[in-house]
């Protein structure tokens, strides 16, 4: 693609900007006006640093370093420790990610190499419904028909393993109502399953063709050409689809709020409830009438803001790399 | 013997007994299927709960009555009009901001930017603006403008574009490039100007892929709840004026009901969750059409 030099009147071979002075008003207004349009991303993303930072100050500046990495959060004595947030987006992320990998891999080589085209299709709109029945409905669902269901399930699961090492600690605790770190895992790896699948399925469907049919000529089944031809060439890519799914994750706010039981509590069992940074600023802004209280909800914003975006930009430059390596190839 | 190797230079044992390569391939195929199948489950048991649930809440009074109860009051008594308007309203103006930026931004990055640093800048930033979480978009409009100029549904509506800003330009720029050169140099070939070019040559040669990406981010955007916690605030009267005093959404509604213990109100989330599911299904099964009807060039 690069090979082919795109005709452009602004600067045409051979000349020095001689057409350029006489260039309509009109076009070059254009030209700015575009410009001007494509800047604003960059302008956003600065100015949400900017303004949330600014409104924050007040929580990292009293609070410090070790205040803000407590597991104190105390609006009534004015404490704003982050920790059990932190920590509760991280578990419930891990294992969104744990469950929605596999399913979404498998279905993007279900839909790159099992399927026929013409049937590729439907399975393609049904992933696409997922990502656009609403977050607050998956939540809606999670918390009166999934979060109910959970609660036996969860209780004879911790029954069965009370006691067992590791998966006791794991699962064995005691759980008084459904909403978990667990159940946020679930609803957030319905709701990340569709990014995943439709990155990775780009990733897989740039395998050259040569390379697949050689695995065939060598005698492969298709599983063993998967591992042989698709896999190593796409595993990068692969793993940039499941860091934007994290990123995902990570942000998902209102299904989140709904299902995670809403306790900031540090705990390895992972049927106990829990509490997100997205879902503690969504849930408490309201209520925070005073400047820190509600400073330190927009730090947290801060807080997550950065977290994403430096997941997002190592999961983009893994993709675009690999991307760029398959079309070189 | 022939010993096959991956591009990363392990040999793979392609010696194994032809039985057992026969039934892994097997195991793995069905496995695959498998995985559909695990996709296919909660969104069959969400679609059918909301439709049952919320098929029992919904009639015209629900849709359009002007009031919405307090939590407490039975189905059947005031309606979801006021987050209905809402919706659209906050929508439909997000959509006005969003897609214009957002084919111009595109544009920029295919027509002017292109392979230069700040294309290429632009290009990668809108795709890692994507995954800025919905609820930062709300805080961060919240500290910008509500600060400022107080709730209202416009600032929903900027919340609400800033989220479908980076969708629209990157399925925008995609069908850009998909416009064969030549067009362009055809219409450079009678003389006309880069503008023109690209309004009246390269944006209708792609405009059934523009529209229906936007339609989808619309379909999208008309579901969070997020960014508009803190941006419109909740009412319970319906406020036409856009632009002015706290406003209110379905999503909102949803949220705002999804916890309450009463019946009438649990009833109503759903109500609510089928309209707003009806609406961005509506706005998606147009974007198929339009893809379907419309696209020129695709991949």
């Amino acid at each position: 693609m690069s090979a082919v030099t795109k005709a452009d009147p602004v600067k045409p071979a051979g000349s020095v900007g001689a057409l350029a002075h006489r260039r309509p008003l009109g076009d070059r207004g254009f030209q700015i006006l575009t410009l001007a349009a494509g800047m604003l991303v960059l302008v956003i993303l600065v100015l949400i640093a900017v303004t949330t930072a600014q409104q924050s100050t007040a929580w990292f500046s009293t609070a410090g370093l070790s205040g803000i990495f407590s597991t104190n959060w105390d609006p009534t004595t004015n404490h704003y420790g982050a920790l059990a947030f932190l920590y509760g987006t991280v578990i419930s992320s891990v294992i969104a990610l744990v469950i929605a990998v596999p399913v979404s891999v498998g279905v993007a080589l279900l839909l790159n190499e099992v399927v026929p085209v013409r049937w590729s299709r439907p399975i393609v709109y049904v992933i696409d419904l997922l990502a656009v029945v609403p977050s607050v409905v998956w939540g809606l669902w999670g918390i009166l028909v999934l979060v109910p269901w959970l609660n036996g399930v969860y209780r004879s699961i911790a029954s069965g393993l009370n006691g067992v090492p590791v998966l006791g600690t794991l699962f064995g605790g005691p759980n008084s109502t459904g909403a978990s770190f667990f159940t946020a895992g679930i609803i957030l790896a319905i709701m990340i399953t569709p990014i995943i699948t439709s990155l990775s399925r780009e990733v897989i469907a740039t395998v050259p063709a040569i390379d697949k049919e050689g695995a065939y000529a060598l005698g492969a089944t298709r599983w063993e050409m998967i591992r042989g031809a698709v896999w190593p060439h796409s595993q990068g890519g692969v793993v940039g689809s499941v860091l934007v799914g994290l990123g995902r994750a990570m942000g998902e706010t209102i299904a989140a709020a709904l299902v995670i039981g809403n306790s900031a509590e540090i705990t390895g069992h992972l049927f106990y409830s829990g509490y997100s940074i997205p879902a503690v600023i969504a849930n408490q802004f309201g209520e925070a009438t005073g400047g820190a209280f509600r400073g330190a909800l927009i730090g947290l914003g801060l807080f997550l803001f950065v977290l994403t975006i430096l997941v997002n930009l190592v999961a983009r430059g893994i993709v675009e790399r690999s991307a760029r390596k398959m079309r070189g190839a | 013997m022939a010993v096959a190797t991956n591009s990363a230079g392990r040999p793979v044992d392609l010696r194994e007994p032809a039985g057992w390569r026969r039934t892994k391939n097997q195991i793995m195929t069905v496995l695959m299927w498998a995985s559909f199948a695990v996709v296919l489950v909660p969104l069959a048991f969400v679609l059918v709960k909301v439709f049952a649930a919320g098929a029992s809440a919904i009639n015209w009074q629900f849709l359009t009555n002007s009031t919405i109860p307090p939590n407490v009051m039975p189905l059947g008594t005031g309606g979801m009009g006021p987050a209905v308007i809402g919706t659209l309203e906050i929508t439909g103006f997000a959509a006005l901001v969003a897609i214009p930026l957002g084919v111009l931004g595109a544009v920029y990055v295919n027509e002017y930017g292109g392979r230069g640093i700040l294309g290429r800048l632009v290009a990668f930033m809108s795709d890692v603006m994507t995954g800025v979480p919905s609820i930062v978009m709300g805080l961060f409009i919240y500290t910008i403008w509500v600060l400022h100029f107080g709730y209202s549904g416009m600032a929903g509506s900027f919340a609400l574009a800033c989220l479908m800003l980076p969708v629209v330009i990157r399925s925008s720029f995609e069908m850009l490039r998909l416009v064969p050169d030549s067009l362009r140099q055809g219409s450079y070939a009678l003389g006309a100007t880069k503008a023109r070019v690209t309004l009246t040559v390269v944006i209708p040669a792609a405009i059934g892929g523009i529209v229906s990406g936007a339609l989808l981010a619309v379909a999208r955007a008309a579901g969070e709840t997020a960014p508009l916690l803190f941006t419109i605030l909740t009412v319970e009267q319906t406020n036409s004026n856009l632009f002015s005093g706290p406003n209110t959404a379905l999503s909102t509604q949803i949220f705002a009901n999804a916890t309450s213990p009463y019946v009438g109100a649990e009833a109503r989330a759903w109500g609510a969750a089928l309209t707003l599911i009806a609406i961005a299904f509506t706005l998606m099964i147009a974007a198929r059409i339009v893809t379907a009807r419309f696209t020129r060039y695709s991949r």
